[in-house]
């Protein structure tokens, strides 16, 4: 398609790109380091040019750098932020041309052909991105060159332009490591008294290929053109949201009900499409007055049913107050995660979905967080043998043991008055006068010391299920290396 | 093999029934193994019992039951109306510290016909509401021999005689079994 048009690549390198992602929030002007752990060490991850300045340097431990210099200021780097950050910049950077992508962590590559007479020509588009990123507060080292691997070469070892077609001319000054290659090669070239790229570039191939193997020689000619490489732009991330605007203010509560559902439909289609399934939904009704009324819902599972989500929503909109009336309407799926299409088959029962709406609709109401079921964890602590969990957000699951008896329900301990390692033939409890009538066990449970449990501080516990005359069937356990006896739990 | 049927247990479905002593969660657990299905436990998020997965197992599955933790009574009266209604529980456990008055009482009896499900209110003793279609009193009993053994007084009944019984949860069989008060 561009034959005999020359490809232009301009390559941005954000040298500093974390600790400029952290001082454009907070303005300080003092050596500053982001720290990471690393190794087994807190070391620099990324520091701002002061700190540069004292003889800091990336992956120095960050106690030798508080010896170095005393006036550091430091945080700790979040890097899934700073990837967010490059995401940023790279759909900032689709206003000088469409063709952008992530170059490595902190860099990206613009394929700027038939664009730059757009801003007048090359350099003043180059002039543009600089004033608008030292605006932004992020630094920057540009290259541009025909190729990706002249325009890395470039902006990370002396930034410059190469001139169209003499890529060669341009790049043969720079160390070879420009060409995007592995530490071990580079000193290993460095050491056969091939420093520049020109060196390499007038060396015989054919030794260099059998010592280096082809990938050498690739970079190399990536960067002087004669290997093409592309460049993969990123695609939008979809956008879950439809609206619909009015001719004439509604205000029935049928009415709105149907507006939804229209959206509702158009919504379903598109999460279909990208087999997602929407786990939180917002409706904002724009009044005529430009009051804005939101209703939120949070479902108990990925849905994509238009039918199914509408009666859910019920709720919520009853409530919104219509005033004039609601000439606007927008649906948006807040939080979506992936449902991939399943076979249909007579196996799977759909009977849960029934549960699951209701679910939804209780969680509307009293939270979905609220609503809970048991999941089987593996320990004998009768307290941790079992999880409860968030329904919405965890599958039913079996594997319940019943090897032992346990009581129906738990309570925190209640000390009972009680001397020696033998139940007691009679005691109190809740104020009720009690006689054993016949007590089984003991059963030992040790707690486990590899989980601090203050509970479980007073040491071992000898469990006792104690049959009171009286009909109460109580679980009783004794601290031999604390004496003290407790109920903790009542049978059926 | 003949398997006696319980006249009395369980109670009439699509209604709601209440139960009091101290083995009101034996019996509910008994009821919900029982109706089978799913089985909805509201509770309010207060209360310091801790239902024990590994102690019901032996009358439910563990994965069949769902607990919802309320604010307060009002939350919870409204979360076990809209789920005896919504057809997709059998079995509503709704657990209660304050008397109900009839209009609340007679809204879960109507939405438990609506919703054919079941709905069992846990009470404090001397609670109850006379909208209950039966009210119960469970407690353990001693016997030298048998430890699941309880008594159930049904002390309140809309449409019928009460009755005190003697029963036991059978683990294996996963029913219960009614013994003759003579026996013992």
């Amino acid at each position: 398609m561009f034959d005999g048009i020359q490809r232009r690549i301009v390559s941005l390198w954000f040298p500093r790109l974390a600790t400029d992602r952290v001082l454009r929030q907070r303005l300080i002007d003092a050596p500053f380091v982001l720290t990471l752990k690393q190794k087994n060490a807190n070391r620099i991850y990324c520091l701002n040019p002061d700190a540069a300045r004292k003889g800091l340097y990336r992956g120095m431990s960050c106690a030798d750098a508080r010896a170095f210099c005393p006036s550091l200021q430091s945080a700790s780097a979040d890097p899934a932020k700073d990837k967010q950050f490059l995401l940023i910049l790279r759909r900032w950077a689709t206003r000088y041309c469409p063709w952008v992508g992530i170059e490595g962590e902190d860099g990206l590559v613009l394929d700027i052909t038939g664009s730059a007479h757009l801003w007048g020509d090359e350099p003043a588009m180059i002039v543009d991105m600089r004033r608008r990123l030292a605006h932004a507060g992020v630094c920057v080292q540009i290259g541009v060159g025909d190729t990706r691997g002249a325009g890395w070469a470039l902006a990370h070892y002396g930034e410059g332009t190469a001139q169209q077609g003499d890529m060669l001319g341009a790049l043969a000054p720079l160390p070879v490591a420009a060409l995007r290659l592995s530490d071990d090669i580079s000193v290993a070239l460095h050491r056969l008294g091939l420093r520049t790229i020109g060196d390499l570039a007038a060396a015989p191939r054919a030794p260099l290929t059998r010592r280096f193997g082809p990938g050498l020689l690739l970079r190399l000619d990536q960067a002087l053109g004669n290997q093409s490489e592309e460049i993969t732009p990123l695609a939008e991330p979809p956008h879950y949201g439809v609206r619909m605007t009015l001719p004439e203010p509604i205000g029935l509560l049928s009415d709105v009900t149907a507006g939804t559902e229209r959206l509702l439909v158009q919504l379903c289609a598109k999460l279909k499409a990208q087999e997602m399934g929407a786990r939180m939904l917002c409706v904002t009704l724009r009044r005529v007055d430009m009051g804005e009324q939101q209703v939120e819902l949070r479902l108990a599972q990925p849905l994509r049913d238009a039918k199914r989500i509408l009666p859910l929503f019920e709720r919520g909109l009853s409530e919104v107050e219509a005033g004039f009336g609601i000439d606007q309407l927008r649906l948006e799926a807040t939080q979506v995660e992936p449902l991939p299409a399943q076979q249909i088959s007579h196996v799977s029962g759909r009977a849960n979905d029934k549960l699951d709406d209701l679910i939804s609709r209780l969680g509307a109401r009293i939270g979905l967080e609220n609503i809970k079921r048991f999941l089987p964890a593996d320990s004998h602590i009768p307290e941790r043998s079992f999880i409860v969990a968030p329904a919405a957000y965890s599958d039913p699951q079996s594997g319940w043991s019943n090897a032992n008896l346990r009581p129906l329900c738990l309570f925190p301990p209640e000390p009972i008055a009680a001397h020696g390692p033998r139940p007691p033939s009679q005691f109190r409890w809740r104020r009720m006068p009690l006689t054993t009538g016949r007590a089984t066990g003991p059963e030992r449970i040790a707690p486990e010391w590899w989980l601090s449990d203050e509970n479980w501080r007073s040491g071992l516990r000898d469990y006792w299920r104690v049959e009171t005359k009286q009909g109460r069937r109580l679980w009783l356990f004794y601290t031999p290396q604390n004496p003290g006896w407790f109920v903790q739990g009542e049978f059926a | 093999m003949h398997i006696p049927v319980l006249h009395f247990f369980p109670p009439a479905s699509a209604r709601t029934h209440e139960v009091c002593g101290p083995s009101a969660y034996g019996f509910a657990c008994a009821l919900a193994a029982r109706l089978g299905g799913q089985t909805l436990w509201v509770r309010e998020a207060w209360d310091a019992v801790q239902l024990n997965p590994n102690g019901f197992s032996d009358f439910i599955d563990p994965a069949t039951l769902t607990i919802c933790d309320t604010k307060d009574q009002k939350d919870a009266l409204a979360v076990a109306e809209e789920a005896l209604r919504s057809n997709a529980v059998t079995l509503v456990v709704i657990a209660l510290s304050q008397p109900i008055g009839l209009t609340a009482g007679r809204r879960l009896q109507l939405a438990a016909r609506d919703g054919k499900a079941t709905g069992l209110a846990i009470i404090p003793e001397g609670m109850g509401s006379n909208a209950a279609e039966t009210r119960w009193r469970c407690s353990p009993a001693f016997d030298a021999k048998d430890s699941t053994l309880q008594t159930w007084e049904l002390i309140k009944n809309k449409s019928g005689t009460l009755g005190v019984w003697h029963v036991r949860w059978d683990t294996t069989a996963h029913r219960l079994i009614m013994v003759s008060p003579a026996g013992n």
